[in-house]
């Protein structure tokens, strides 16, 4: 299937001794000129690169305090060298979080602090030379900015800020990655990261109604452009094609539907996701926020949804307010911006959804919580929300349910390994080794309770669970979309008598 | 006056302002470098005085610390309880009369210099034994254990081995806040202890220590979870808004 070898899962979790070097080789394609230009960066290496990345170093750290800050707090105490999954799967030093951000604050000391100016051996000051630029390349491509490591660190050190910045000073001095330059350049000119153009996005949803009306008899809509619609739906593009994706979009239309909302989706902004976060790009990242504002305004909606997607409701819970309100043109009675979790779990404490859990009692299900998800924002309005919320739901409309190890779920919760602008098929070696994990995880909960399938609310983790999964022997139709946990039980008021004889 | 007293007043009145100067500097740094976005880590308070009690679970507690590891807590927390409760006793060299809660303090104060060493001693095993600890350890970390321990040592060979005359200690201490200067006696554990304090003092504002101004500063544990009621705005990203019409 590759070429390395897929981590064994052991009986007993196991911290790794460390090996050096096991994952230097790993690096994603660097973005050619015509991904780099289109989002503000040079297209190649720039003359004076040295100078440049050090310089805009300085402006980094100038404008963000989480930068300064845990540049010059670490105290190397060794809490985090345990917790990353990508140093858990790999056993490169290099990825435990510290050494991480080692590779940067060694540069930040050389340059910008009295000790390492003068005596640099001493605390481990370094030059920045085309050796380090390399490192830092394929090290900052190690990391799914998941902020395990921040939950543990005495200081709340998030190497994930260390990555972002890194990622941009790199991009600034025209060392980008491919994936995510790429995929911003298509939101920019399509409206979202699969380049899925008006017409064939309109496609696509009909060919979804026909389908879903097929199997259930009822003309459940799915909108798209819909002026004066109350709600505005903004989902991962992944949802519009990919598996198991797909039957979460399945889900929120039904929900909508049985609630009858009258909502549509957009293809200006047909994209959640925001992989301005990941390359650490504060004006990429407000470009690809500020679509929604003016697909909302245009539209003329009174509220903003967001479907399944982990850091894409990290963007939206906790930046979107920041980037691109305020929202004061909408529906003052609702939060800006909800998560159809939430608002699906607001119908079903109002009684207006019905389900028949039996539906899903073929499977026995555990909940993946998403490290953006879980870690980077709320659901409801109690802190937690976002970790009790989506269990919620899925125990009204499943039988069977059962959590992972505590140490692996809620803020502890491990990174499916594809996260933070690593889901693509060059980081392929890293990817499965970083859901070591999880995998181990998930296998004791089939082995100790028969669990079957794995939900999740993020496009990036379903995508990367349909990967990785086989790798260690599990099925790649394991992983489920939540909402389509939703979908199978949820009774649609409207359906055909005959609908329960219907075995499809 | 001896040589020997004077330049010991010079290198503490040094030693002060370079702490005070540079901790300052670095504060204001961090207060003045904006946090443009939310990044608490999550579950996070939802209000202000949840946040003062999350901060203060981080400090008196090391409440991530314990969660993440129960060795490097147990020696961290007993290294600075011990720590602070030695710096709280030696107000006494520097309070005359001496407030009461300090005599109250006292005879816990000695002992902690032991609970100090221990724990300092066990974060340095921790350095050598666990190699990915060692991994990590730059000389610098190495030293400061040293230094920290020099000082704990020294003093504890006063308190319980050689006393020193600490009625002139104290009156060389006052004597330098009142700009009064008195003899320092000159035994070798003294001269040590001064000197080891004064170049932590010194080392303070640019090395590691910072993590003690830093953790307050710390947007994953300082900010309120309130994205969405609230637009957290930095005055540069405003800039952007003013720029693009908005």
């Amino acid at each position: 299937m590759a070429d390395f070898e897929t981590p064994e899962l052991k009986e007993i979790p196991v911290i790794p001794k460390i090996k050096e070097g096991t994952m230097a080789h790993s690096k994603p394609y660097v973005a050619k000129a015509e991904f780099q230009e289109p989002l503000g960066y040079p297209g190649e290496l720039v003359e004076n690169w040295e100078e440049k990345a050090i310089e805009k170093l300085g402006e980094l750290k100038g404008k963000y305090r989480s930068l300064q800050v845990y540049l010059d707090a670490c105290v190397k105490c060794g809490a985090c060298t345990d917790k990353c999954h990508y140093f858990l799967g790999t056993s490169d030093p290099k990825n435990m979080p510290v050494a991480r951000q080692d590779l940067l604050r060694k540069v930040y000391r050389r340059y910008y602090t009295f000790a390492g100016k003068y005596f640099p051996k001493l605390v481990g000051a370094i030059d920045l030379t085309k050796d380090v630029l390399d490192e830092w390349y394929s090290y900052f491509h190690q990391c799914s900015q998941c902020r395990r490591c921040s939950v543990y660190c005495p200081y709340g050190i998030d190497t994930a800020e260390i990555s972002m910045a890194a990622r941009e000073i790199m991009d600034s001095i025209g060392v980008g990655q491919k994936y995510c330059n790429e995929i911003l350049g298509k939101v920019f000119k399509i409206g979202n990261n699969l380049g899925l153009p008006q017409p064939a996005l309109a496609d696509t949803l009909e060919g979804l109604e026909e389908e879903v009306e097929d199997d259930t008899g009822v003309p459940i809509k799915f909108p798209l452009d819909v002026k004066g619609a109350d709600i505005l739906l903004v989902t991962p593009s992944a949802d519009f094609f990919a598996e198991p994706h797909v039957d979460g979009l399945i889900g929120y239309a039904k929900v909508f539907h049985e609630a009858g909302a009258s909502w549509t989706m957009s293809s200006y902004a047909s994209e959640a996701g925001n992989f301005g976060m990941f390359i650490g790009s504060y004006e990429n990242m407000r470009r690809a926020a500020r679509r929604i504002r003016k697909a909302a305004q245009d539209l003329g909606v009174k509220r903003i949804v967001f479907g399944e997607c982990g850091h894409a409701w990290r963007v939206a819970y906790s930046f979107l307010n920041t980037l691109a309100g305020p929202f004061d043109f909408l529906d003052p009675n609702y939060p800006v911006p909800q998560h159809i979790c939430e608002y699906t779990y607001d119908l079903i404490q109002q009684g207006k959804l019905k389900f028949d859990p039996s539906e899903n009692d073929h499977m026995t299900v555990t909940f993946h919580d998403s490290c953006n998800v879980a870690r980077a924002t709320r659901m409801g309005d109690k802190p937690g929300g976002q970790l009790e919320i989506p269990r919620a739901i899925i125990k009204t409309v499943c039988n069977n349910y059962h959590d992972m190890a505590p140490d692996t779920i809620g803020e502890a919760t491990f990174c499916c390994g594809g996260g933070g602008g690593l889901l693509t098929d060059d980081l392929m070696e890293i990817r499965v080794k970083g859901a070591l994990p999880r995998m181990q995880a998930y296998k004791e909960v089939i082995d100790e309770f028969g669990v079957t399938n794995i939900a999740a609310i993020c496009a990036i983790c379903k995508s990367q669970f349909s990967k990785v999964l086989p790798y260690y022997g599990f099925g790649m139709t394991d992983i489920v979309s939540l909402h389509q946990l939703v979908s199978e039980a949820i009774i649609l008021s409207d359906a055909p008598a005959d609908d329960d004889e219907d075995d499809e | 006056m001896s040589a020997l007293s004077v330049i010991y007043a010079l290198v503490f009145y040094l030693a002060t302002a370079i702490l005070i100067i540079g901790l300052v500097r670095k504060i204001m740094q961090y207060a003045n470098t904006p946090a443009p976005l939310k990044i608490p880590t999550t579950p996070a308070p939802v209000t202000t005085s949840g946040v003062v009690m999350r901060m203060a679970s981080e400090v008196v507690l090391f409440a991530s610390l314990f969660k993440s590891n129960k060795w490097i807590w147990i020696f961290g927390w007993m290294f600075h309880f011990a720590l602070l409760l030695i710096l709280l006793r030696h107000l006494r060299y520097f309070t005359d009369p001496v407030w009461f809660w300090v005599t109250l303090i006292q005879p816990f104060g000695k002992y902690a210099a032991f609970a100090m060493v221990a724990g300092l001693g066990g974060l340095w095993a921790r350095r050598v034994l666990v190699e990915r600890v060692r991994y990590v350890t730059a000389p610098s970390d190495h030293l400061m254990l040293a230094l920290l321990i020099g000082i704990a040592l020294s003093g504890i060979s006063m308190k319980f081995v050689t006393h020193t005359d600490i009625v002139a200690v104290k009156q060389f201490f006052l004597g330098l806040m009142y700009f009064d200067w008195q003899p320092l006696p000159t035994d070798p554990a003294l001269l040590v202890h001064l000197a080891l304090v004064a170049l932590l003092m010194i080392v303070f504002p640019i090395s590691k220590l910072l993590h003690a101004p830093g953790i307050f500063f710390s947007p994953t544990r300082n900010q309120v979870d309130n994205p969405r009621e609230k637009r957290h705005l930095a005055p540069w990203a405003a800039k952007l808004d003013a720029e693009s019409g908005n």
